[in-house]
């Protein structure tokens, strides 16, 4: 067994909650929203683990934290045998070009005054591993590389010119011009057409297989995650609640939301069938229910659940649950 | 027959050219029946919606065409006529609740309101208000709640609470789950149902086939201002006759199917000048495999026919070329 590429052990991120005048007078204590709540995993090289969970869940602020764009409030993070966790900003670096971010929203992560073909060049640049025009040459190649022909002309096109999705493959162009050894994709395809999804999702596996580069594909779509992972991680309030190989998570999905989440997603094949109902929505991360976090919402849920919080536990290979009463 | 639209034509006249977002569409929905237009963005569904509410933002026009309610044409209505039946006979909701929800209001009040403006006396709207709330899941006390206050999914249950306050015979919902995460998607859809089930007729727009296929009774398929093709869900799920339905179903990813995904290659085209022939050729597998096609789907727009009973499609394919 390899060493894996990435580990995240017991990651912790809570954001302090602005106290209003009067509670600053009281000296109430500061209140925190525990977006991650300590969660631990591995990644394997050219691996793709799927993080999946609703908003609010911490799964896009786990996706930070583990890059360091936002400082962990505990826990370690392991980058190839290294602990990234407490390096300092120019120790980080190094890194930095390894590991690469894709957001979801390609208007919003792309400037508006900057040509896309700089755009893709600048990483070279900032990094200094390639000059101006060796930095040229390579952008060219990379948006043939995505898809974006006659590339000569995309070179010299501004973002305002693009669909939604060119912009993506613009943006993922830059992720990968520094062949990245991982990379963290934060709801890449949420925000495209459902048509275009497939090819954006086809680009980016392609870049695995060229890299063996290992992902952490963050989305809300469970269905996503069958296309593309190889395990699936099921969030729910800061939590990791299910984690496993994606097939087996899939077809015998042994946490009540985990089940929820499957069966919500629409499919052309089957008509709708539910084998648990769940009532609500996520409640506030500033006041997390104790016990299981999910017991409030779970048909399941007895005594044990309201005082006890759950441990991950094996329930077949490889495959692991946070519940008190998994589904079987 | 609740709605008939008859060959319906809408324009954007921007600055930069005039978009044909709708050209030539024509369709119906009968009582108590669930019609879903699907198609990408740009493929001009939501311009379809807002028009049969008379709403199409400018600098949009309808340029031709009838839209037949209950046997009356709204285009011909005037500004008033037309008020008394938004929010009564049809009512709608929008992708995002927060663009009809108004932020400085409590969603009571909003509740009120919507009721109030069709003559409905104050207390008796309050007394129906809390039902309403009620029966799309949020608790009476939040009556006094600001939308701010709610989450994105209890929003859009108050904005379908704002849109059954009159038992609508028509609800428009324009990609009303589209911001929402998959449970929240699934809770609201069944509110939809339910509406359907008590007798209101639904016209749903989104861009994900396979929401469209798990709860309608028809669909119809928007490529770039046409629609393409129209007809049951079987029909369209288990015989897709148009290339791009068949590319559409093959493009999402499926829980319960093994089957591959294959992304449809190119993009849609720019409206302001559309392909000639039929708008889908140049992303056409069969158009571009096929040699004897040239010359007619490049050339020649392909007309609607009806494929089988209630099944219509426009493609060379088929026929529906004018000479035939």
């Amino acid at each position: 067994m390899s060493e894996p590429l990435l580990k995240v052990e017991n990651l912790k991120k809570y954001f302090p909650i602005k106290r209003g005048i009067i509670e600053t007078l009281r000296r109430a204590p500061v209140r925190y929203v525990k977006a991650v709540d300590g969660i631990s995993f591995e990644i394997k090289r050219g691996e793709v683990l799927a993080l999946i969970g609703e908003s609010g869940c911490g799964k896009t602020t786990a996706g930070r934290t583990i890059l360091r764009l936002i400082e962990p409030t505990d826990g370690r993070i392991i980058f190839d045998g290294v602990d990234i966790t407490k390096l300092s900003r120019e120790e980080l670096r190094p890194f930095r070009r390894r590991m690469q971010i894709i957001f979801q929203d390609p208007y919003a992560s792309l400037s508006p005054r900057m040509k896309i073909g700089d755009a893709i060049a600048h990483p070279l640049l900032v990094h200094g591993l390639a000059d101006k025009e060796e930095a040229k040459e390579l952008a060219l190649k990379m948006l043939r590389r995505v898809g974006l022909t006659p590339e000569d002309e995309f070179y010299e096109r501004y973002p305002h010119h693009l669909s939604g999705g060119q912009r993506q493959r613009v943006v993922i162009a830059r992720a990968m011009i520094l062949k990245p050894e991982f990379v963290v994709a934060d709801e890449a395809v949420s925000m495209i057409d459902v048509s275009m999804r497939a090819a954006i999702l086809d680009l980016l596996e392609s870049f695995r297989k060229e890299y063996n580069m290992s992902q952490l594909f963050i989305t809300h779509d469970i269905a996503v995650g069958k296309l593309i992972a190889d395990r699936i991680a099921v969030m729910y309030l800061g939590k990791i609640v299910e984690i496993g190989p994606t097939d087996e998570v899939l077809k015998n999905p042994a946490h009540p939301y985990t089940m929820a989440l499957i069966q919500a997603v629409p499919s052309i094949a089957r008509k709708k069938e539910r084998k648990i109902e769940i009532t609500g929505e996520v409640p506030n991360a500033a006041n997390p229910p104790s016990g299981c976090r999910f017991h409030p919402r779970c048909p399941l849920a007895t005594e044990e659940c309201k005082s006890k919080e759950p441990e991950l536990i094996e329930v077949s290979h490889e495959h692991f649950v946070a519940c008190h009463h998994p589904l079987r | 027959m609740l709605l008939e639209v008859k060959d319906l034509s809408i324009y954007y006249y921007t600055l930069s050219g005039v978009v044909k977002a709708v050209e030539g569409v024509t369709f119906s929905i009968d009582e108590k029946e669930w019609v879903t237009f699907v198609g990408e963005s740009g493929s001009g569904k939501s311009t379809v919606a807002s028009a049969i509410i008379r709403l199409v933002p400018p600098p949009g026009k309808i340029v031709s065409g009838q839209i037949m309610f209950e046997g009356k044409d709204l285009l011909k209505l005037s500004e008033e006529e037309m008020r008394q039946i938004r929010g009564k006979d049809i009512s709608m909701v929008f992708q995002d609740p927060m663009t009809s929800l108004d932020p400085l209001r409590k969603i009571g009040d909003q509740l009120v309101e919507a009721m109030t403006v069709h003559g409905v006396d104050e207390d008796e709207a309050k007394e129906r208000a809390k039902e309403l709330l009620e029966k799309v899941n949020i608790p009476p006390d939040r009556f006094d709640y600001y939308p701010h206050q709610l989450s994105g999914g209890q929003r859009q249950r108050v904005s379908i609470a704002i849109a059954m306050a009159f038992n609508p015979k028509l609800l428009i919902a324009d990609e009303p789950t589209t911001a929402l995460d998959v449970i929240v998607q699934d809770s609201i859809m069944d509110l939809i149902q339910s509406l359907k089930e008590e007798g209101t007729s639904i016209f749903f727009v989104t861009h994900d086939i396979s929401l469209a296929a798990e709860r309608s009774d028809k669909i119809a398929v928007m490529y770039a201002g046409k629609l393409v093709e129209f007809g049951t869900v079987e029909q369209i799920v288990e015989n897709p006759l148009h290339p791009y339905t068949q590319a559409l179903l093959n493009s999402v990813p499926d829980l319960w199917t093994e089957k591959p995904v294959k992304a449809i290659p190119g993009y849609p085209p720019d409206l302001r000048n559309p392909p000639r022939g039929c708008r889908f050729h140049p992303r056409c597998h069969i158009f571009a495999e096929k040699g004897e096609l040239k010359g007619l789907c490049d050339a020649e727009e392909p007309m609607m026919i009806e494929y089988e009973k209630g099944h219509f499609v426009a493609c060379h394919l088929y026929g529906g070329s004018r000479n035939e």
